[in-house]
């Protein structure tokens, strides 16, 4: 594959991603906070992103595996969960998150199961699409190209 | 007047979470801000050169080695964190003598009109609902500006100093009172025109008190001298 077929194939994907709502506009946030100085940071933030889900996501299934579930520590993680996702545009995952604090807030043990497998499929959906993302713009740079700004022309 | 825009405005970022603090270094940084962050609102106050005294939290004291190089123009702080609250942070630096006028700015990822309108009471500036834009920041130039103009004027004459800041003053007290309003930033804009006349508290108190805009509750206002 060529470099410039690459790249229409990395713009062609990013753009079905906003289409698929699996991303928001904040995720172009993400984009312009990017440049020379920090070429890196849209990568680097996605993988903090990661590795805090990761553990948020553990947590949680621990949480609501308790014989008695304490909604005092389920809450806050949900929460930073809804922060997280929605400062990188993962607006599926924030979405699952509200529906998953809302029960909380009910203290519905059975809906939070729920849930928390609702946002669990979101999340592995959004990580899978990023982390394809990314090998698409490596192999871009790889082959000596630039990775294109995107844009979105809907 | 000296206003010196090539000299760089020195912001410090609080936030517990590191997700979060490398979001607002970054949007800091690339609106040309420097920024120091920490994770808490007592690592905040320490950088600041407070102390708090163990015995009675109420009791602050400047520590011997303050700060004095680093001069920061923005404290710009998470509200939800453990221990010291933003909203704690807040009025630790606003019943601070040496701080008070430091502008502060929170944020919050959730809408709650009674925790913004308490906050903005207690003297922040700004409150930003997470997750902070680009745009968000613009707001604080003219906040971060104030501190500037401040110290490089020390103009005796306090109504050649209110000449100086008045015509910030309206431009950027409405945003503030915006900000409570779950609006998106562009609409926000818009609705500058009807506000202006609106009976807020905050400006009414302004008006009585000064119109030193970053002290709104405090009377012993000499910046002059």
């Amino acid at each position: 594959m060529d470099l410039v077929q690459m790249q229409k194939s990395l713009q062609d994907y990013t753009k079905s991603l906003f289409l698929e709502g699996i991303l928001d506009s904040q995720f172009l946030q993400l984009q312009q906070l990017q440049d020379e100085s920090n070429p890196d940071f849209v990568s680097q933030v996605v993988t903090l992103f990661f590795q805090d889900s990761d553990r948020i996501l553990n947590d949680l299934s621990l949480s609501l595996d308790q014989q008695v579930v304490d909604f005092k520590k389920v809450d806050p993680h949900v929460h930073q969960l809804k922060g997280s996702s929605s400062s990188i545009g993962a607006q599926r995952v924030k979405n699952a998150c509200v529906v998953f604090r809302n029960f909380c807030e009910q203290q519905n043990v059975e809906a939070c199961h729920r849930c928390l497998q609702q946002v669990k499929q979101e999340y592995y959906l959004v990580k899978n699409r990023l982390e394809t993302l990314f090998k698409l713009e490596q192999q871009i740079v790889a082959s000596g190209g630039m990775v294109p700004a995107v844009e979105l022309g809907f | 007047m000296g206003m010196e825009t090539e000299s760089q405005f020195h912001v410090l970022a609080v936030d517990d979470s590191l997700f979060d603090r490398k979001m607002i270094e970054r949007l800091l940084q690339k609106s040309s801000c420097q920024v120091t962050t920490v994770d808490s609102g007592s690592k905040a106050l320490e950088f600041l050169g407070l102390r708090v005294d163990d015995e009675d939290p109420n009791v602050l004291s400047t520590s011997p080695h303050i700060h004095q190089e680093v001069e920061i123009n923005l404290i710009i702080t998470d509200y939800c964190m453990p221990g010291m609250t933003g909203y704690d942070l807040l009025k630790k630096v606003k019943e601070s003598a040496a701080f008070k006028s430091i502008p502060v700015v929170i944020m919050s990822s959730e809408n709650v009109p009674a925790r913004i309108s308490r906050c903005l009471e207690e003297g922040a500036e700004e409150f930003f609902l997470k997750p902070v834009k680009l745009a968000d920041l613009t707001k604080l130039k003219p906040h971060m500006m104030k501190t500037k103009l401040k110290k490089e004027s020390e103009k005796p004459a306090k109504e050649e100093e209110s000449e100086v800041s008045k015509p910030e003053i309206k431009e950027e007290e409405d945003p503030s009172v915006i900000e409570i309003l779950p609006l998106h930033q562009e609409l926000e804009s818009e609705k500058l025109e009807p506000l202006m006349s609106g009976g807020n508290k905050r400006k009414a108190m302004e008006e009585v008190i000064s119109t030193d805009r970053s002290r709104p509750k405090y009377n012993d206002i000499t910046t002059s001298v």
